[in-house]
């Protein structure tokens, strides 16, 4: 099976007077159709900027520098803006962190929504918004018919994502990516929204690169997992593979720093790893990387 | 560090003011009351009169480096005059709250309200005219907007970590306003003050134009322009200079406060990617 | 050492909604209704909840940073909060709090030694050298050094930054620190080290923490005890164990089973604590269940907090 998204030895850099920093150097995976993979990292490490090098929006002064994006075999990074316009919402869709910043403040959702069908599909705007009802019934959103006519401020948090899960999704696209899209949310809200997440690719098959600090949520998605260090992609496995038995030493440090529910009652309160004592040499973190080969059987994500 | 164009030109053309008001004593030629000769009056600009005389016989161009006094005096004692009234209303009303909040924003609603020139106008009939009125004046008419800025400034900061571990450190409120909060709201409100200064020597003319404020015959560039009105048509020069000279330290103030904001600006924010 | 450093008894406050203009009349949101907790010395009582539920709120009323519209807070015993407060610099001494947003929580034109000085010279510590020795002091303990005090906050990390707040915090010597979410603005390597930071300063100085928070896992490493809050009201309240193991309110068994952990995900750890319905005792219901919002505009209804086991209460209405 050909791999649904191929990013090969990916640079990008950040201008800064004059000179070109590089803050992602040569990073590499992939994503197989309909599968959920997750980027994890800390800030800085290069994980927002890697979609946002995908969806084809970095804006000055980030640049690529270099490397290639495959999607459904086309190079992203080579494509006229027209194309990756056409392709964004389209075939590949993002939903970001803040949906109050992401959704128009002075049009109601429902407009929000319909306008994806219009532009991309080349409905009527009456079509549109029937479809539109039809988006926010799919993403559980009690009375869409009423809902739809809301604005963005008269709904909740949750809610809102659902509305941006909605439009993303609207026109079915082979890749979802998600950057950090419960952070903001309430415990039992994201529970939900991360429910809703799962089930509604699994159905339609759309594969994820779920982007995220928390390997919590990270374990929950996702099928393989990409660890990110200083623009490094430092290790790759199947979830379980890679919570079982981490291999690269910001991977063990990362997990040694999370307190583990249940760990207490089971082994009294121990010390959380203090990941600067315990890696030797922060800057040699980027030398050494552990890529899991894929096998047939990856392991499942509860 | 990359100095912006607005700050450039906006600051050249304020100090070139500054300069000639400075040294206006060793630049002018002539007296600018005294030296009134009406064997030469309404010369066009020659090499002895570089910008011509006037009605009376006066260098016109001694009389603007003169005026250059005035209008800095207005623009700067006025904006600090404004300032100060802006930033202790703007400042206290966001940080009490409450019914000094809600007189505050009214005052400050009626200010906006009512055309400054004509409150302007209203003092002055009261006082009188002549400078130091016009500088009541010109103080008491526009603070409003000085105080909106303190205020939004200083309700952004209340909610601060500092501000909140300030008070539970044990200090007094007026401590924390003028040690936590002032020295952080001070960018924006400078910035109004540049702005201000501008609209305050428009503000003069207009004034001086009316008669109200600086009275014959010392020249302030308001004055020039009414004795100017009637000799539009025989001595265009006599208009033609102070209204330039309005219009380039206008320009200046505002692209000084223009360029002082852009600067200000990244500055604070903290970049994060 | 029986009686509570710190008493909240019958919180409420209550802010006035939207159009303010001196009238009267107008709708209140019912922020803290009716809280009562205890803080015992030396202990970490977390306050969890989702956002809205008043924790924030709760806390800021305990440093005095907000005005209660009914109940009373005690410290040692005597009035923290109303007219019988005590001054500002009083209660200094007494509570002092670290923020959530360390890039917020210090004046940017401030060196850092200032930050610390200046509230040691209200508090009357002036003579240079003790400023130097109890600054030095507190920057070791928070594991910075002297020398870095010079700097101003800009040229300092996230981590280093929530230490210098610490380091705040502790250089009046109090005996309260609360908590505001310490570590949710940072990264999850540096949350480690400051949560290390945190329990290594509360053993070697002997404070007492409370601590608001809404990341779950980091309430159970550090609590000893834990009160979930729901709407202005504790609904379950109890030793960290019970309420991580043996959660009965509704809603306490929601919170809990929706934190995502790596563990219990990839079936590596057998806790599976909240499988089935909440079960309330006989002749007794759950006044709110917890699963839509309550009108924030009114009182909740009468309910009380029953002990059900030791040191374990549940909000509870009869039924």
């Amino acid at each position: 099976m050909k791999p649904l998204l191929d990013v090969r030895n990916l640079e990008l850099g950040l201008r800064h007077g004059g000179q070109a920093h590089r803050i992602l150097k040569g990073v590499s995976f992939q994503i197989m159709p309909g599968e959920t993979y997750g980027l994890v990292g800390e800030s800085g490490s290069g994980k927002s900027v890697t979609s946002l090098a995908i969806i084809g929006l970095l804006k000055k002064p980030l640049q690529t520098l270099g490397g290639e994006i495959f999607f459904e075999g086309r190079n992203l990074l080579a494509l006229p803006r027209r194309e990756m316009r056409s392709l964004r919402g389209n075939r590949i869709a993002m939903v970001f962190q803040e949906p109050m910043s992401a959704l128009n403040p002075l049009q109601t959702v429902g407009r929000q929504i319909a306008e994806m069908y219009v532009q991309h599909q080349g409905r009527s705007w009456a079509q549109a918004e029937k479809m539109a009802v039809e988006a926010l019934a799919s993403v559980r959103v009690p009375t869409p018919e009423r809902r739809v006519r809301d604005y963005p401020h008269q709904m909740s948090g949750g809610l809102r994502q659902r509305v941006m899960i909605a439009m993303a999704l609207a026109c079915d696209p082979a890749l979802l990516i998600a950057d950090e899209p419960t952070t903001a949310l309430d415990v039992t809200v994201q529970a939900e929204v991360l429910k809703l997440i799962r089930e509604l690719c699994a159905e339609r098959g759309t594969a994820v690169l779920f982007i995220s600090h928390d390997l919590g949520v990270i374990a929950t998605m996702c099928q393989r997992v990409g660890v990110m260090y200083a623009g490094c992609l430092v290790e790759e496995n199947a979830t379980r593979d890679l919570f079982v038995s981490p291999q690269h030493e910001y991977t063990r440090g990362l997990l040694g720093a999370l307190p583990k529910l249940g760990s207490r009652r089971l082994h009294g309160r121990q010390r959380l790893v203090d990941i600067d004592s315990f890696i030797a040499d922060r800057s040699r973190l980027t030398e050494t990387r552990f890529i899991a080969p894929r096998n047939s059987v990856s392991g499942e994500a509860g | 560090m990359k100095l912006g164009f607005n700050l450039i030109l906006g600051g050249a053309l304020t100090a070139l003011v500054i300069l000639a008001g400075l040294l206006a004593p060793w630049l002018a030629h002539f007296d600018p009351v005294l030296d009134a000769d009406l064997m030469s009056a309404e010369l066009p600009p020659d090499s002895t009169f570089w910008f011509g005389t006037d009605a009376q016989g006066r260098d016109v161009y001694s009389r603007i480096l003169y005026g250059a006094q005035i209008s800095l005096t207005v623009g700067i004692v006025s904006q600090i005059i404004n300032t100060i009234i802006g930033v202790a209303l703007g400042m206290s009303a966001a940080y009490w709250g409450g019914w000094w909040d809600d007189l505050v924003n009214g005052l400050t609603n009626v200010m906006l309200a009512i055309p400054s020139l004509i409150f302007a106008l209203a003092v002055m009939a009261v006082l009188g005219p002549g400078l130091v009125s016009l500088l009541i004046a010109l103080g008491l008419t526009n603070w409003s907007w000085t105080c909106r800025i303190a205020r939004s400034s200083t309700l952004s900061l209340k909610s601060l970590g500092y501000v909140q571990a300030a008070q539970t450190l044990g200090y007094s409120d007026p401590r924390i306003m003028f040690t936590q909060i002032l020295p952080n709201i001070m960018g924006p409100v400078l910035v109004m003050a540049t702005l201000g200064m501008g609209s305050a020597v428009l503000s003069e003319a207009a004034l001086s134009f009316l008669g109200l404020g600086i009275q014959p015959p010392f020249p302030s560039w308001g004055s020039m322009l009414t004795d100017a009105r009637q000799m539009i048509q025989i001595a265009p020069w006599t208009a033609i200079f102070p209204g330039m000279a309005i219009f380039f330290a206008v320009l200046g103030f505002n692209l000084l406060g223009d360029g002082l904001r852009d600067m200000l600006d990244p500055h604070m924010r903290t970049r994060k990617l | 050492m029986d009686a509570p450093l710190l008493s909240v008894e019958d919180l409420h406050v209550r802010f006035p909604l939207s159009g303010s203009w001196f009238g009267r009349g107008r709708k209140m949101l019912h922020a803290v209704n009716g809280l009562s907790l205890d803080l015992a010395k030396g202990e970490c009582l977390s306050i969890v909840g989702e956002s809205g539920c008043g924790k924030s709120t709760t806390a800021l009323s305990v440093m005095g940073l907000q005005e209660p519209s009914e109940g009373s807070i005690l410290f040692r015993g005597k009035p923290f909060s109303g007219s019988q407060a005590p001054s500002r610099m009083e209660r200094a001494m007494a509570a002092q709090m670290v923020f959530q947003d360390p890039y917020a929580s210090l004046n940017p034109r401030q060196t850092v030694w200032h930050s610390l000085a200046q509230p040691l010279r209200l508090h009357n510590v002036t003579a240079r050298s003790e400023l130097s020795d109890r600054i030095e002091r507190v920057m070791h303990s928070v594991g910075l050094t002297p020398e870095q005090a010079e700097r101003y906050p800009h040229e300092f990390s996230g981590g280093q930054r929530q230490r210098i707040g610490i380091a705040r915090a502790l250089i009046l010597q109090p005996e309260i620190v609360v908590l505001d979410e310490p570590v949710s603005a940072l990264d999850v390597s540096i949350r480690a080290q400051i949560i290390n930071l945190l329990l290594d300063l509360q053993e070697e100085f002997g404070l007492s923490y409370l601590m608001i928070s809404h990341d779950l896992s980091v309430v159970e490493h550090m609590s000893d005890r834990v009160a979930v809050m729901f709407f202005g009201q504790i609904v379950e309240t109890g030793p960290w164990s019970a309420i991580f193991s043996d959660p009965v309110h509704p809603y306490t068994r929601r919170l809990i089973a929706t934190i995502p952990d790596p563990g219990a995900v990839l079936g590596l750890s057998r806790e599976s604590v909240v499988e089935g319905p909440a079960q309330a005792p006989a002749g007794w219901i759950f006044a709110d269940d917890g699963s839509s919002a309550p009108d924030v505009t009114v009182g909740p209804e009468p309910s009380e907090l029953v002990e059900i086991s030791p040191g374990h209460f549940v909000r509870l209405a009869r039924s």
